[in-house]
Parts: C-alpha cells; structure tokens; sequence
C-alpha cells in the first residue's frame, strides 16, 4: 500500500481533528463523533471514508452501530522509514554492550 | 466511564501485500513468529478448544498461554490471551485476540488485530498497546521483503 492516501488523508484540518478525538478516546459512533463538529452528518462520514481508505480509522459493528478506532499503525510505518536509520545504531550499540556485559559477567 | 471504553477494545490494522495464505503461516508458525513477535514461537495446532500457547525464543519459558476460540484458516482467527511474561499481566483474567485476513486488489491484504475482553486486565491492556503496533509493522517488513525489522 502506498503512503499517498495516508498522506492526504492527513492534509487536512478536519480529519485530523476527527483522529484527535478518536486518540481521546476511541470505539466512538459516527453519532457521537458528528456532534462535536460543525459539520453535517453527512460531511464527517466522508471525511471518516477518507481515514478508513487510508487505514487510519478502523472499523467494527457493535449492535446497529458502527465503532471507529484510531489505527496507528500507518504512522508507525511513515516512522519507521525515517526514523530507524537512526535508533537502528542505538539499538544495536545497547544489544552490543548487553552481549559485552553478559559475556563478560 | 470513557476511560473504561478506550481500554477494553484495541484494534491495530495494516495492509500488505502479501497474499491470505502467507499471512496465515506467518501468524500460525514459529520459524515466522520467531522473526517479528518478540523471538516468540507460536505452539498451537489452531483447531477450537485447543491450546494457543506462544515460548520464548530458548523454550524456556511461556510466555502466553491460551485457547483457540475460533479458526477459519486463512481468514480468520480466534483465541484467549494471557501474558505470563510479566506478573502483573499474568494475575489477570484472560482477554481475547482475533486475527482477520480481508483479500484486497492488486495482491494486497488487510490484516486486523482486535484485541478485546480486556476490562478485567488493564496492565495487559497497557503493556499490548505499543507492542501490536511493532509486530504489525514487523509483519508487514517482513512479509514484503523477507528480513526482520531492524532492533
């Protein structure tokens, strides 16, 4: 999956405030979620669309209603392709020094 | 109250593009759960109503111990979770895991982790959080390019 609809689904004000609430606390309907925002029903369920296309709102039915959850994992992806190019030297240094004082004790 | 609901249900998703099967094996085997779960090795013939159990890397310990609840293979699957690795996650009561495969286009999956039943294992719920998130994204590295996620 390309990083494209993560990215874009981002660019933009209103779905990350609608990930900011689901980061508050998540398992919200689209009920609950629709009446913290200024918008029509009809406006946040697409915009929630958009974040479930992107991976980062999943779903799941409880009863007649629809839960969504704040998915991380799409970010932690985005992460890992800076970030480890860097902790990849931290963590290999400590595994080094554990190894030294394991062998060593 | 609102606090209770954001504990109790954790779901963690990712896409790869990999094909159901190979997920399947990948969360079903140990010489694959040895390589992104922690060391792990995953010990269970996946049939309801027998043992999930998952030992560290030297077989030494166990470190979950549980029961398969439901198996579809390779869509979907079930089963009680108990960490024995910590004491605290281990005095709790059992929580539940489910595994689902979706087949997307273009030779791409969708794999969901729905980590529930936890309102009677905060700690676990607390410990679990970040640890999915590693072990998708290791997952996914490796299903898509065969080597484990570096650290």
């Amino acid at each position: 999956m390309a990083d494209d609809p993560v990215f874009k689904a981002l660019a933009d004000s209103t779905r990350r405030l609608l990930l900011d609430r689901l980061y508050e606390r998540d398992g919200r309907s689209l009920t609950e979620l629709e009446s913290d925002l200024e918008m029509t029903r009809f406006g946040v369920m697409k915009h929630l669309r958009v974040l479930e296309d992107a991976g980062l709102v999943v779903t799941r039915r409880s009863g007649r209603e629809k839960l969504h959850y704040l998915n991380p994992v799409p970010i932690r992806l985005i992460h890992d392709r800076w970030i480890d190019k860097y902790t990849e030297h931290r963590v290999s240094a400590l595994a080094d020094l554990k190894r030294e004082l394991e062998e060593t004790a | 109250m609102s606090t209770m609901i954001q504990t109790t249900v954790q779901m963690y998703a990712v896409f790869i593009k990999a094909t159901p099967e190979q997920i399947w094996d990948a969360i079903t085997k140990p010489e694959f759960t040895s390589r992104y779960f922690y060391g792990s090795l995953v010990d269970s013939s996946f049939e309801a109503g027998k043992p999930y159990r998952s030992w560290s890397p030297d077989r030494e310990k166990l470190w979950v111990d549980g029961e398969v609840l439901d198996s579809d293979p390779p869509r979907r699957l079930s089963y009680t979770w108990r960490a024995l690795y910590d004491e605290e996650t281990a005095a709790e009561e059992p929580s539940r895991v489910s595994w689902e495969i979706e087949p997307q286009d273009g030779g791409v999956s969708k794999l969901t982790v729905v980590h529930d039943q936890l309102e009677r294992a905060p700690k676990t719920a607390e410990n679990v959080a970040g640890g999915w998130m590693y072990i998708l994204s290791g997952l996914k590295t490796l299903l898509e390019t065969g080597e484990p996620l570096a650290g």
